[in-house]
């Protein structure tokens, strides 16, 4: 079956509308945003309706004096940087924005995607104060408040984002933003050693130094640690953190202001045109063994060092090995051909009691399973 | 139907210990209220369950018997959300006190929920720290601080609880034991959990992300004429671009309160006191603090004062904190409020507050987190005088209303309890929280963890409308597992 119809709501109140019609009807509805990740989860029938936000694109709302902004769903994550940027502001997130950078706030929350930042500012959830969604029986409901501290009811936005569009659609959220730094500098190190690596990344995660990001990379036996220092006095506690990698036995240590690349190489190491990418939830501690586990793999690694989240980009039939060697860390295949996610699945499959928790959730937001149904883990 | 209450009580006791059952009235005083002492109720009984596995066997009991149950920890919390049911079993979780693990190389803590959240901080002392540091963390719990998700102090700078928790083993309302990482495939049901007030489930085990301890700290007080000013010198801090680990500001009354009780040498003449602590790399500390002495004495600052070492940022804290309990030097009785709103609006509406206040013939003191806009109105009323104590609750709820009106939300930290579910209305419409009971359905659908709570109206869950249509992948997914 192919999709029947495309439709771009204006209004939350359409979009409302267009969902409890479908439900009523039996039909299922597929969201998208900027179509940067739509092969991201399991490959499913096409949808009766596709449902796009890009009709949904206001900033709504940009309180510089609060440091906070309400965002509808289509609106580019780039384009919202822009607007917070001439106030000296942004939201703390930077995953890969895909091809023309056209990644939505929507499709970022919905499929819980970071970056770097991640390291000190956490990933959507983190940042994301509350959320107006549309339920597949035409509730338009919202959750949590434009201020940065609020504990009054459930935390439907934590719900929402990384849920794949599953239980309902996000129609806006609204976020913290940081101040903006006006620069920075990169500390940098290398080495062909994978526990000389992994022992750097552990003591500089525990370093008092306030990195906006420490990241990792590695590539056929060699690699580094780049952590990034923002804002006041970022260069001298930049040359602290080179020190400190000459001190763990990293070689070519150096420090930049002009790191833009460098970073852009780290967000683009998480995404991949025609291989495939699994992204490792590991201890911080394990790192040694994820590197190479990737080596056998061949794959590229880039990842966060404190937090043990790391991307490999590796060919596809290398991938079933990869996340082998990398158990008892979690993973997930992100990109992928459509054969070898259809075949593997995604997800690895949840602890029995847990999934029988989210099937009831599922089935409380979405008993008619219109809202992209089958996409997300064990087929929900 | 399920076994009669005597029955009940035999099989709590035959899990527990009959020592672990408490059931006479005098034994149960101490577990009629949490910190809100003016919501009273005894339970049917109290149970201590020594380990997860009898919390989980209780639990099952309770259900297999249909009544309630609420979870308490060390009773600190502000809402009444730890109020027992006076048909059901309060599940006091304070012998389960055990630190499970440190995992300093992955910045990762394991602990039950009874232990206090300053021992976790102690136990990874001095290298690294816990964020989170509610006022009452000395006595307070960790499993209350997930039920609430907990701030503190030095929130705006590190977050919430629910920024540290990144695993929970919970007991859900049928007896079941469910394990929850952040990094697990799946629905973010470990972000749901935290802040749910206990009507999800009951924590047993808790994995907490700690963080590098701060190289250095530099703490000052500057006083100023009015709140007026200091509101003008936290809005030139946090638009310098400037993150101080803690921004906290007190108002005349709550400064007098606060010197009687510790004589720590704030201005007595001064209308406002903003305490800033910033910490961080040592170069950033020291500019940021150059920086911030400047926009203070920009903003008006009468004088600004440096705390030259330990002792001497001790005493500031002492003051600050002391502000709540030093009040009973000032009124017989006060009302905590806790309501938030844009920082910006923070003239406005305490403009509105001193109005009502007036109004109402009531004394309102002023302390609150400034860089968050969280505000803590205390309401001062004497229950001797005929008619104070109503009209110091009206003035509790007007003062509610008029931070939903400013965009911002009635309660920041504090929790809705059964003390502020009245006025979720007032910022959540019938959708709104036909939404959160889908979310509360899913977990407990019978509806027996901690109930009265947090929702303003007694609601059931129902069965879910019509058939469920599950996908064929979904099919595929069980035919996968079993």
């Amino acid at each position: 079956m192919a999709t029947i119809s495309h439709t771009a709501p204006a209004s939350f109140a359409e979009a409302a509308e267009l969902l409890a019609g479908a439900s009523a009807d039996g039909r299922t509805v597929r969201f998208r945003g900027a179509g940067t990740k739509l092969d991201w989860g399991r490959p499913t029938e096409p949808a009766a309706i596709e449902l796009r936000t890009g009709a949904l694109a206001e900033i709504l709302e940009h309180n510089a004096g609060d440091h906070t902004a309400v965002l509808q769903a289509g609106v580019p994550l780039a384009e919202a940087q822009r607007a917070f940027a001439r106030a000296g502001q942004r939201v703390a997130l930077d995953p890969p924005l895909g091809l023309d950078g056209a990644a939505t706030i929507g499709g970022i929350v919905a499929t819980a995607d970071s970056g770097p930042l991640r390291h000190r500012f956490g990933a959507p959830r983190d940042l994301v104060l509350g959320v107006t969604v549309a339920l597949s029986d035409g509730t338009l409901a919202k959750a949590g408040s434009k201020v940065i501290k609020n504990v009054a009811g459930y935390d439907l936005a934590k719900l929402f984002a990384g849920a794949f569009g599953t239980l309902g659609l996000i129609l806006s959220v609204s976020v913290r933003l940081h101040p903006l730094p006006e620069a920075g500098t990169t500390a940098l190190g290398a080495t062909a050693d994978p526990d000389v690596l992994a022992a750097a990344a552990v003591a500089l995660s525990a370093a008092p130094l306030e990195f906006e990001a420490l990241d990792v990379a590695w590539h056929r036996g060699r690699g580094g640690l780049l952590a990034r220092c923002a804002g006041p006095e970022h260069a001298r506690r930049g040359r602290r953190a080179a020190q400190r990698l000459a001190e763990l036995e990293l070689v070519d240590v150096d420090t930049t202001e002009d790191d833009e690349a460098l970073w852009e190489r780290q967000r683009a190491g998480q995404r991949s045109q025609d291989g495939a990418v699994v992204r490792i939830a590991h201890r911080p501690s394990d790192l040694a063994a994820v590197l190479r586990a990737t080596d056998v793999a061949g794959g590229t690694l880039v990842g966060r060092a404190a937090l043990g989240t790391s991307y490999v980009e590796l060919p596809p039939n290398s991938v079933a090995g990869l996340r082998r060697a990398a158990a008892p860390g979690r993973t997930v295949l992100l990109d992928a051909p459509a054969a070898l996610r259809a075949e593997v699945g995604p997800w690895d499959t949840p602890e029995a009691p847990a999934l029988a928790l989210m099937r009831s959730v599922k089935r409380r937001f979405d008993p008619t399973a219109t809202c992209n149904p089958g996409l997300f883990v064990s087929g929900i | 139907m399920g076994s009669s209450p005597p029955e009940l009580i035999a099989r709590l006791a035959a899990i527990c210990g009959r020592e672990h059952v408490l059931t006479h009235e005098h034994a149960l005083a101490t577990y009629r209220s949490d910190g809100l002492l003016h919501y009273r109720q005894t339970p049917l009984a109290a149970v201590l369950p020594g380990s997860g596995e009898q919390v989980a066997a209780v639990v099952r009991a309770c259900y297999e018997a249909e009544v309630p149950w609420v979870a308490r920890g060390a009773g600190t919390g502000l809402s009444g959300g730890a109020l027992p049911h006076h048909e059901g079993v309060l599940i006091v979780l304070s012998r389960l006190r055990r630190i499970v693990a440190i995992e300093l190389e992955d910045g990762v803590v394991v602990v039950e929920p009874g232990v206090t959240n300053l021992a976790v901080s102690r136990a990874v002392a001095p290298s690294h720290f816990y964020p989170p540091d509610p006022s009452s963390q000395i006595v307070c719990s960790i499993g209350g601080n997930v039920a609430e998700n907990s701030g503190g102090a030095h929130c705006f700078k590190y977050g919430f609880t629910t920024n540290y928790v990144i695993g929970l083993e919970l007991v859900l309302s049928d007896g079941s034991v469910v394990e929850l990482h952040r990094d697990d495939p799946g629905y973010d049901l470990l972000g749901a959990f935290v802040g749910s007030e206990g009507t999800l489930g009951v924590a047993t085990k808790i994995w907490l992300r700690v963080v590098p301890a701060p190289e250095s700290t530099r703490t000052l007080v500057a006083f100023f004429q009015d709140t007026g000013a200091a509101g003008d010198a936290v809005s030139g801090i946090v638009e310098a671009g400037l993150v101080p680990g803690a921004i906290e500001m007190m108002d005349r009354l709550s400064i007098e309160a606060a010197e009687q009780a510790t004589g720590a040498g704030y201005r007595r003449d001064a209308g406002a006191a903003l305490l800033v602590e910033l910490d961080g790399p040592h170069e950033e500390c020291l500019s940021g603090l150059e920086q911030i002495m400047e926009l203070c004495r920009g903003a008006g600052a009468l004088d600004v004062r440096v705390a030259q070492d330990e002792q001497e940022r001790e005493l500031m804290w002492r003051t600050r904190k002391a502000a709540f309990a030093a009040m009973g030097r000032i009124a017989p009785a006060y009302y905590v409020q806790d309501g938030v709103i844009p920082r910006t609006r923070l003239a406005e509406v305490l403009r509105e507050i001193d109005r009502l206040a007036a109004e109402h013939e009531l004394r309102v003191a002023n302390v609150f987190h400034a860089g968050d806009g969280n505000l803590h109105p205390l309401v001062c009323y004497d229950s001797r005088r005929e008619g104070e104590a109503k009209r110091a609750e009206e003035l509790s709820g007007l003062i509610m209303r008029a931070c939903v009106e400013a965009g911002g939300s009635i309660t920041g930290e504090h929790g809705v309890g059964v003390d502020k579910k009245a006025y979720m209305p007032s910022m959540f419409s019938e959708p709104d929280l036909e939404a959160f009971q889908r979310l509360r359905c899913a977990f407990d659908p019978h509806g027996l963890a901690n109930p009265g709570k947090v929702m303003p109206t007694p609601r059931l869950c129902g069965e879910v409308p019509g058939p469920y249509r599950e996908h064929p992948l979904e099919r595929a997914g069980i035919a996968e597992r079993f």
